[in-house]
């Protein structure tokens, strides 16, 4: 992250407009706030304000003029060049349909939510509600079903006849394509590579992701919001799915896709893909930090990074132990303070064993924002370090 | 259209049709139920079911697409089988093959789109039952069954990117697979693998760790073209299949789709 992005950005897109008028200018702007340190960020502004106001832009009018104003941006997007050329690889065709499709499902769930919620505060039955009138499968369920089968068989032929399936050169062991890019459904994982090791986020986030879609109908004991829409009877629990599955996920991926490009470098979405830019990084440890920055900054100890195993401890435990003091707070004793004060309610209604649980899932899915903001702003590259166990975190 | 509606009624009234069909025309309370309890496949239904369960609106039809999507991909996939050879000299030969001289060579693209769109459809169809709090009792397990389909939908698509082995295919394999290298304990390079050791001598090396198990080798190569071809035309679409099965019975057995109580 530049000294002070800020301006530094408003600086060139000003300069630029001057030279090569509003619209480059414009892109310009864009390319820099497509960059993660304010893409993430202000995608989860977008989401948490959307929560907040979602009785408001869920009105079909103002939901119809939201999306016309994005599609617009999207499609006009489509004539610079090297968004088109991004676009429009086959393989990511897909990933357009799910943005729409994603932000469409998304309008549906929350309007009937606002409805829902609206219609409860008054004391007015759900839009689900009436449980007693049945209705015989045949005919009404089975011939939904049959229309869905074929709208389904008719749009995947035509999307087939419309786009090739893609076949690149042979296979070849000894040419390395730059960037090497996993399919765009693990390109969320992929991204998640740049601030922690493969361990974490190739082996243990998604295992964590696993258990803990699992575990959540036994996490998430309130008995409101069952086989309805709703918001406001389960907003936290709401708020923390939309920011896993919504941002975590879904926009780590458009980042993927979208905005990485040769050796997994930053590239605005109207920026060309130039393999030769380096891959400048100047990162740091917490162990460096603490024997190194800080005390050459206050004075109040010797500067040094420990090499020599004392008080019967190797000599890692010793270099690393500033970081493993911050993570054993985080995971271990912060959940005890929140149990006392903030969460004193979950906790009762919870117990011990969900409470661990839910923590174990709750801190690792904090931990990976907090540690990507870590290192926009720091530079941060692990908080322990024990390379010789391959144990970095 | 009367001659239309005599062939009906005689065709109707056969033997054969009675033998095949033990109801009558669907066309009131009793035929109807029985058009669906007399069937196999129809009787994953209940007979009646919730009104708003099955407005569009609420379920978005996504878990019904998800199954349809995957019915595609077993059609087109056991055609595709016919034209193809798992084996490093003929695999890319073969779809090139399959482009060029397969009438109705359309079979690879409806195969590939409709996997990218199943992996659309199954996380849409998550999110609805989300947000309609429909994993919620008596429904819990049926949505760790869900959680189970979507981990091995996204394997399936995953060892299926590998087969028409194109550079696309190796390297995107070749990224994915790396992680098992880091895999705690089981991979070379993972966080306590170094434990294991006998004498010094390790036990989870490059040649014996989880990613060599994955592919059958240190590299992306032949038989990890053998392995996730087994993988993704017998294995995974077999458990699929059966977890589908337990899943649709569950449905019907924690009382159909979900409503307000
Ligand atoms: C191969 C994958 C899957 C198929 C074919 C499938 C199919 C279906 C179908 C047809 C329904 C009936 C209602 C509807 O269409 O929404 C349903 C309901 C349900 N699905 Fe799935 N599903 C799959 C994956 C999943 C996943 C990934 C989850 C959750 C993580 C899940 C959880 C549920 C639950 C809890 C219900 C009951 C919902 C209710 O009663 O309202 N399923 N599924």
């Amino acid at each position: 992250m530049p000294m002070n992005p800020m301006r530094s950005m408003l600086a060139t897109s000003e300069a630029i407009a001057a030279e090569h008028g509003p619209l480059d200018a414009l892109k310009e702007t864009i390319n820099h706030l497509c960059a993660p340190y304010y893409f993430v960020p202000l995608t989860t502004i977008i989401l948490m304000v959307g929560l907040l106001t979602y009785r408001r832009w869920t009105k079909p009018r103002m939901a119809l003029t939201l999306l016309f104003a994005f599609t617009v941006f999207y499609v006009g997007s489509m004539l610079d060049h090297a968004f088109f050329l991004i676009i429009k690889k086959p393989d990511n065709v897909p990933i357009t349909i799910m943005i729409f499709s994603t932000l469409f499902c998304i309008w549906l769930a929350f309007r009937q939510a606002a409805i829902n919620d609206e219609r409860m505060t008054r004391g007015l039955p759900l839009i689900e509600s009436g449980a007693d009138d049945k209705v015989l499968v045949w005919p009404d369920l089975v011939f939904t079903e049959l229309i869905c089968l074929i709208l389904c068989t008719a749009v995947l032929i035509v999307w087939a006849i419309l786009l090739k399936a893609p076949l690149e050169p042979p296979a070849n062991p000894t040419n390395i394509p730059n960037p090497s890019k996993a399919p765009w459904y693990f390109l969320g994982l992929q991204e998640l590579l740049v601030y922690f090791d493969p361990w974490i986020a190739g082996v243990l986030l998604p295992g964590l992701i696993i258990v803990g879609l699992i575990a959540l109908p036994y996490i998430d004991k309130n008995p409101r919001g069952n086989g309805y829409y709703t918001f406001s009877q389960r907003p936290m629990v709401i708020t923390t799915f939309m920011f896993g599955f919504g941002i975590m996920w879904i926009v780590l991926i458009v980042l993927g896709t979208f905005l990485r490009g040769p050796n997994w470098n930053l590239f605005g979405p109207y920026e060309t893909w130039d393999p030769h830019r380096p891959a400048a990084l100047l990162n740091i440890n917490v162990a460096e930090v603490f024997w190194v920055v800080l005390p050459e900054k206050t004075g109040l100890w010797k500067p040094g990074v420990p090499t020599q195993a004392s008080f019967g401890l190797p000599v890692y435990l010793i270099r690393e132990a500033p970081g493993l003091f911050i993570l054993g707070g985080y995971f271990f004793v912060l959940p005890v303070l929140l149990a006392k004060s903030v969460c004193k309610k979950i906790y009762a209604q919870i117990g011990l064993i969900r409470y661990a649980i839910f923590w174990l899932l709750m801190s690792w899915m904090m931990f990976v924002p907090i540690k990507m903001v870590l290192r926009w702003l720091f530079n941060l590259k692990y908080f322990v370090a024990i390379t010789e166990w391959f144990f970095n975190i | 259209m009367s001659l239309f509606n005599a062939v009906g009624d005689y065709v109707r009234e056969s033997q054969v049709w009675g033998s095949i069909f033990r109801h009558g025309v669907p066309k009131d309370r009793r035929t109807r139920a029985m058009a669906i309890l007399s069937n196999v496949f129809l009787h994953l239904h209940p007979v009646a079911v919730r009104k708003s369960g099955i407005r569009l609106s609420f379920t978005w039809c996504m878990g019904g697409l998800t199954f349809f999507l995957f019915l595609a991909e077993t059609i087109t996939g056991v055609l595709l089988m016919f034209y193809y050879r798992p084996v490093v000299e003929y695999a890319y030969a073969d779809i090139i093959a399959l482009r060029a001289h397969v009438t109705l060579g359309l079979l690879r693209e409806i195969h590939r789109w409709g996997a990218h769109a199943m992996v659309i459809a199954i996380w849409l169809h998550m999110l609805r039952v989300f947000l309609t709090g429909s994993y919620k009792p008596p429904r819990e397990f049926n949505w760790g069954v869900g959680v189970v389909l979507l981990t091995l939908t996204l394997l399936l698509s995953f060892t299926g990117y590998l087969l028409p082995w194109d550079q696309l295919a190796m390297w995107a394999i070749t990224v994915g697979s790396n992680m098992a290298r880091a895999t705690p304990v089981a991979g070379h390079e993972g966080p306590g693998a170094a434990l294991l050791q006998i004498s010094g001598v390790p036990l989870i090396h490059a040649g014996s760790d989880a990613r060599f198990s994955l592919l059958g080798g240190t590299l992306v190569g032949p038989n990890a073209l053998l392995r996730f071809y087994v993988l993704h035309c017998v294995f995974i679409p077999v458990v699929v299949t059966v977890l589908i099965a337990v899943h649709f019975w569950r449905i019907r057995k924690d009382g159909g789709i979900s409503g307000p109580l």
